[in-house]
């Protein structure tokens, strides 16, 4: 049924989400931990969206939810890469 | 207004169990922002909680019947970068 | 078992936020403060949003969270890694923390008289009531820019008189030297969607949750990304364009406020079949301008050539844009 299928799709993303809060709670270093919160922003994200969708009547709501989708997933590629550079650029420096 | 959503009661404490879950998420994500000992740290915890803030926002909108909220969502989703943005590019960054 | 969930997310929002107020005043840490105050800006966007108030839930995200949180990271990341608060005297802290406490007093007494008053007409039922004749449809924009539009015009006001504040202070702060191409590549189609963005909210605030102040913001959200992403490649400002672009709002709204008196006998008065149009009016130029307020805001201060007699040895190219009145 589709409510079933979208309650997998959320609840499959929260275990992203749950993980990698955790693995930024647990992980040494900076750069493990903007990999942690890359797995939970790009693929939680997504799943939370998809379950959303299914739910969702109206067509242009839909739209909307993709297009937060693709901001969420290309804000999260630029947003690691440019944390982790402005990193090791002071890292770089103090040396 | 939206018509149909959440009109079965397994599927609202799914819902809710999964908002539940996603603001635990949030809270574990919260001590790095307390810890991290760095301001790159502290800031992906707020990333965390801007892309955690997007999937609640996307249940309430379901949960509680309002589409305005995927507005909000995407607003939060588009200014995320613009937060990044706004810490990394520094006057120290020389090449 | 719906009401439990409810309760237990309820009270979780509650507490964590009174736990983030609360050690975002008391850690010493500025950096860790600062972040924590832009966690709490965002999860205040949530707790508007489970309160079914979607048009606070927007305003907090974009200004509370985004503009205030750019704002806030600017000032703090050239910081040296610890930075501590600097250090008050007692007698000033127990009076702040005295003051504090009267207040909430006095804030929580309100409240729960507010919660426990007797039946009576209740403002959101006259606020209905008009809402046919205040040309849009949505409460909150009617409120705002019809029964209160006095209101709207003062914080326009206030919000030029901060930005005068800081461009009477500070010059600019200097130009950024790197960018990364990933950036310059993302802000190539990010600015325009904010720009987009902007203009929709602006559009829908008449029947959906939006407005001139959301609007005003996106927008000076893409162009601070504009000034950040292509730092060498900026033109020189066109200094004449920006100070007519901070006051038009104002002075659009103190216009048609005057027009409406001669029409109606009072000030913003609307005539009620011109009422959308006005405010539709009214609300692009506030847009303009609160977008031009905060951008220079977070600029951090004046422009070169504001003045217009200073910096004599400035470049010919750029006294030359700003005498003709902008380039191209």
């Amino acid at each position: 049924m589709i409510d079933t299928l979208a309650i997998l799709a959320i609840f499959s993303g929260l275990f992203f989400f749950l993980s990698g809060s955790i693995g930024l709670l647990r992980l040494p270093d900076l750069f493990t931990r903007l990999h942690a919160l890359a797995k939970a922003d790009n693929v939680g994200l997504a799943l939370v969206a998809l379950g959303v969708i299914i739910l969702e009547p109206a067509v242009i709501n839909g739209i909307k939810i993709v297009i937060i989708w693709l901001l969420v997933m290309a804000a999260s590629a630029i947003s690691s890469h440019l944390v982790a550079r402005h990193a090791l650029r002071e890292n770089r420096k103090d040396d | 207004m939206m018509s149909g959503g959440a009109s079965t009661s397994i599927l609202t404490i799914a819902l809710l169990i999964a908002l539940n879950l996603l603001l635990l998420s949030l809270l574990i994500g919260l001590f790095r922002a307390w810890l991290g000992p760095s301001v790159e740290d502290r800031f992906s915890a707020i990333l965390l909680i801007g892309t955690g803030g997007v999937a609640i926002l996307l249940i309430l909108a379901i949960l509680l019947q309002i589409t305005a909220l995927y507005d909000v969502a995407l607003v939060l989703a588009l200014l995320a970068v613009v937060g990044t943005v706004a810490l990394t590019q520094s006057e120290s960054n020389h090449d | 078992m719906i009401e439990l969930l409810w309760s237990i997310f309820d009270i979780t929002l509650v507490l964590l936020l009174l736990t983030l107020a609360w050690t975002t005043c008391s850690t010493q840490d500025v950096k860790r403060a600062v972040t924590l105050f832009i966690a709490m800006g965002l999860l205040l966007a949530i707790v508007w949003a489970r309160l079914k108030a979607p048009d606070l839930a927007l305003a907090e995200a974009v200004i509370g969270a985004g503009i205030s949180g750019a704002l806030l990271l600017s000032a703090i990341k050239d910081y040296p890694a610890t930075t501590m608060v600097s250090h008050r005297s007692s007698l000033i802290e127990g009076i702040i923390n005295s003051l504090t406490l009267a207040l909430t007093i006095l804030m929580s007494w309100a409240v729960w008289h507010g919660l426990n008053m007797s039946d009576g007409i209740r403002l959101s039922e006259q606020v209905f009531s008009q809402l046919p004749v205040s040309g849009v449809s949505n409460p909150v924009t009617a409120v705002l820019l019809n029964y209160r539009a006095y209101d709207t015009l003062l914080e326009l006001a206030v919000v030029l008189t901060a930005v005068l504040t800081v461009l009477t202070l500070n010059e600019k702060r200097a130009d950024y030297e790197s960018s990364s191409p990933l950036l310059q590549g993302m802000t190539r189609w990010l600015v325009p969607l904010l720009v987009v963005t902007s203009g929709y909210l602006l559009w829908v605030g008449a029947h959906a949750p939006g407005g001139a102040f959301q609007a005003g913001a996106m927008l000076a959200a893409a162009m601070i990304l504009l000034q950040l992403a292509y730092p060498s490649r900026r033109p020189e400002f066109n200094n004449y364009l920006l100070k007519i672009l901070l006051v038009i709002g104002i002075f659009t709204f103190v216009l048609v406020g005057l027009w409406m008196m001669s029409l109606n006998d009072d000030f913003l008065a609307f005539t009620p079949a011109w009422a959308g149009t006005l405010i539709l009016i009214i609300e692009t130029a506030a847009t303009v301008s609160i977008a031009t307020a905060l951008t220079l805001a977070y600029l951090g201060g004046r422009p070169r050539g504001w003045e217009g007699t200073g910096r004599e040895d400035t470049n010919r190219t750029s006294r030359s844009i700003t005498e003709n009145g902008g380039a191209g």
